[in-house]
């Protein structure tokens, strides 16, 4: 029962990096682009959340506020700085991209103030629900993890059945060519853009709501979203699924294990800082075996 | 002839201005301001600027510099060096954190400054670690938590799940905790400093046999958990530590916290006349009430001023002795330093309780009476 509630907590963070990732991943597939500034993003939509959801009193107003911020506050960034970077090397990107958290972290802090906010759930949401077999689960976080599954397919639909989605694999395979062939490209990586800081934000909200809305509260989780673009391979939404929830499971479970395993040996202090170091290294050991198995990542197409 | 009159002219400036020193003490508060923890920092920082305010002329003595440490270790040395370096302060005092503290006061004090605690209080700094020119305003870190653990006792729970954050004030916490704790504990948890989500802890306490949950998460810390805890439906009873239900979380984390017990040396109804002022002028002046943390610090800046009415700065020994005299009015009602210069004070139980619309402490009974700490044996001084 223990070890099924922290799988479902496992898929529950899981999915939170994948809606993290997926954005960071077309974004790195399509236009070439580290963007450090991917969690800034995710801040931007949790707190337009917490701002709309304290101003209107509805917490789904402020979820689809939370998608429209980000996706504006992104096709913002992309139209008047991020455009101007395709042509440069990465450490110029990383740099401006690193100016960009600093940018949004004391624009958020000025307008908001040091002081994390927190959202309250509708009574819709909250309690547990029992599932079968007897498990009770928070509600809220059954929801993420549906959330984080119609985004998937939603993803899915979107890049193999529709126009644009053709534009975008085009544009990931060879950007002139597509170019040449008439496609706006400047509007196509604008909207590419927009659409993976709309889920970075998407993903602020839900994360804000569990835990609490501050500056900062993105860079944390950007780290383990590019571990997982890298695991699941640059490009892939495929890719970004499954190295998000490998993830997600492996630092759950490793969190939740390794210290009563490690407690029989050591004293519970140690155990506790041992075990929850040993399960952060785990992921980066997923990482490593994945990249010397296949360099180009699980479902990633160039090497 | 010209140099003779620039030398006369800067010995007269550096006279006058070793004169306008001597009458104020320059103090600097290192606290937290941003971030998960600034809810702590505001009100260490609000409690000692109304006492200087209160204290009318006697208050303008002194110099205050503030600076946040955004509860990180790094940033508050940098800090200290500075405070005491450049900015030459006489007194030191503000951190709320405990791996902050343990960073920046040995050093503080090996540099002839003296560091007054307005929260936290490691036992490393009580008992074999303590110092002449470190005394804690608030408590010894194991307190709160040992009176937890004798209302544990008493309250009769069998068995508990008991949880803090991995750094030296959680682990006195438990420490504490289990020193007066005579039941069983199931499980002993430590969690990280800053975590903000608890989903695989909640899981832990659903699949233990524990009767209760004691848990010790200051800040923003026990808002994510009690908001958490409230939404699995575990159901458990949870006590804990005044941090853990203080003023700065109880609106955050709303309903779910009606009825905890918890356990603190201060409480907002506490019945005497330097505590009624402290909450009237508090409301007064912020328009919120006052958290245990806004009351250490108010108490803080009660004992500077009454030492500075006594002493000098300038003479360590004699202002050493003035604060170690605490010959000032306690919010907390009695006061006085044991041999390490931490407080012997009386220990409450506390109820979240309603009045009107805003979640607050009510006093249920006493906890602990005249109690001192563990370590203070262990010093000599």
């Amino acid at each position: 029962m223990l070890l099924a509630e922290q799988a479902l907590n496992g898929l529950q963070y899981g999915m939170m990096l994948f809606l993290m990732a997926a954005g960071l991943t077309l974004v790195f597939g399509v236009m070439g682009l580290i963007n450090l500034a991917h969690g800034s993003l995710y801040m931007t939509g949790a707190f337009a959340c917490a701002a709309v959801a304290a101003a209107t009193g509805s917490f789904w107003l402020g979820l689809v506020a939370s998608l429209a911020a980000a996706a504006a506050a992104g096709a913002l960034v992309e139209m008047a700085v991020i455009r101007r970077l395709y042509a440069r090397d990465h450490l110029d990107q990383v740099l401006a991209t690193f100016a960009l958290i600093l940018v949004f972290s004391e624009g958020t802090r000025w307008l908001f103030g040091s002081f994390p906010l927190y959202l309250k759930l509708p009574a819709s949401l909250s309690g547990a629900v029992v599932l079968p077999g007897g498990l009770h689960y928070p509600l809220f976080r059954l929801v993420i993890i549906g959330f984080g599954a119609a985004v998937a397919v939603g993803l899915w639909w979107l890049i193999t059945r529709t126009r644009l989605g053709i534009r975008i694999r085009a544009g990931e395979a060879d950007r002139e060519m597509i170019g040449a062939l008439g496609v706006d490209i400047a509007r196509l990586y604008t909207i590419v853009f927009a659409l993976g800081a709309a889920l970075a934000g998407f993903a602020g909200a839900l994360v804000g709501t569990i835990q609490s809305v501050q500056v900062g509260m993105g860079e944390p989780v950007l780290i383990l979203a590019f571990v997982v673009v890298v695991i699941g391979g640059i490009g892939s939404i495929k890719g970004a699924l499954v190295g998000a929830l490998l993830v997600g499971m492996t630092d759950t479970l490793g969190k939740a294990l390794l210290p009563g395993l490690l407690s029989r040996v050591l004293d519970a202090s140690s155990a506790n800082t041992i075990g929850a170091s040993l399960a952060s290294v785990l992921i980066y050991v997923l990482m490593a075996v994945v990249l010397i198995l296949r360099p180009q990542g699980l479902f990633g197409a160039r090497g | 002839m010209e140099l003779k009159r620039l030398l006369i002219c800067g010995t007269a400036a550096l006279a006058l201005a070793g004169a306008a020193q001597a009458e104020g003490v320059k103090v600097g508060m290192i606290t937290t301001l941003s971030g998960g923890g600034a809810g702590l920092g505001v009100d260490t920082r609000d409690g000692f600027l109304l006492a200087l305010k209160n204290a009318g002329d006697a208050g303008k003595q002194v110099e205050l510099v503030i600076e946040d440490d955004q509860q990180k270790p790094d940033v508050a040395v940098q800090i200290a060096d500075k405070m005491i370096q450049s900015e030459q302060v006489d007194v030191l005092t503000g951190i709320v954190w405990s791996n902050l503290a343990m960073a920046v006061v040995p050093a503080a004090v090996a540099q002839d400054k003296f560091y007054l605690s307005t929260n936290a209080a490691p036992s490393q700094l009580a008992g074999a670690g303590c110092n002449p020119k470190y005394f804690s305003v608030s408590y010894q870190n194991d307190n709160l938590h040992e009176a937890a653990g004798a209302h544990a006792t008493d309250a009769g729970i069998g068995k508990v799940f008991i949880m803090a954050p991995n750094y030296p004030a959680g682990q006195d916490s438990l420490a504490g905790f289990k020193r007066f704790y005579k039941g069983e504990v199931v499980s002993e948890v430590y969690t990280q400093v800053g975590q903000t989500d608890y989903a695989g802890e909640i899981a832990q306490i659903r699949a233990s046999d524990a009767d209760a949950v004691f848990f010790f998460l200051p800040g923003g810390m026990g808002i994510a958990f009690m908001k958490q805890y409230a939404e699995s439906g575990v159901g458990k009873p949870v006590i804990g530590p005044a941090f853990s239900f203080s003023q700065d979380i109880l609106p955050a984390v709303g309903d779910a916290a009606l009825g905890v017990k918890n356990t603190a040396q201060w409480s907002k109804d506490l019945d005497n006349e330097a505590n009624k002022a402290f909450v009237e002028t508090f409301q007064a002046e912020y328009g919120r009430l006052p958290s245990l943390y806004a009351a250490q610090a108010y108490d803080t800046a009660n004992l500077l001023l009454s030492a500075i009415a006594k002493a000098d700065v300038g003479d360590a020994d004699a202002f050493r002795a003035a604060l170690a005299e605490a010959d000032f009015p306690s919010v907390r009602g009695k006061f006085r330093f044991g041999p390490n210069q931490h407080p012997i004070q009386d220990y409450y139980v506390r109820e979240v309780v309603k009045e009107g619309d805003v979640l607050t402490n009510k006093i249920i009974g006493p906890a602990m009476t005249d109690h001192g700490d563990a370590y203070a044996e262990q010093c000599s001084m």
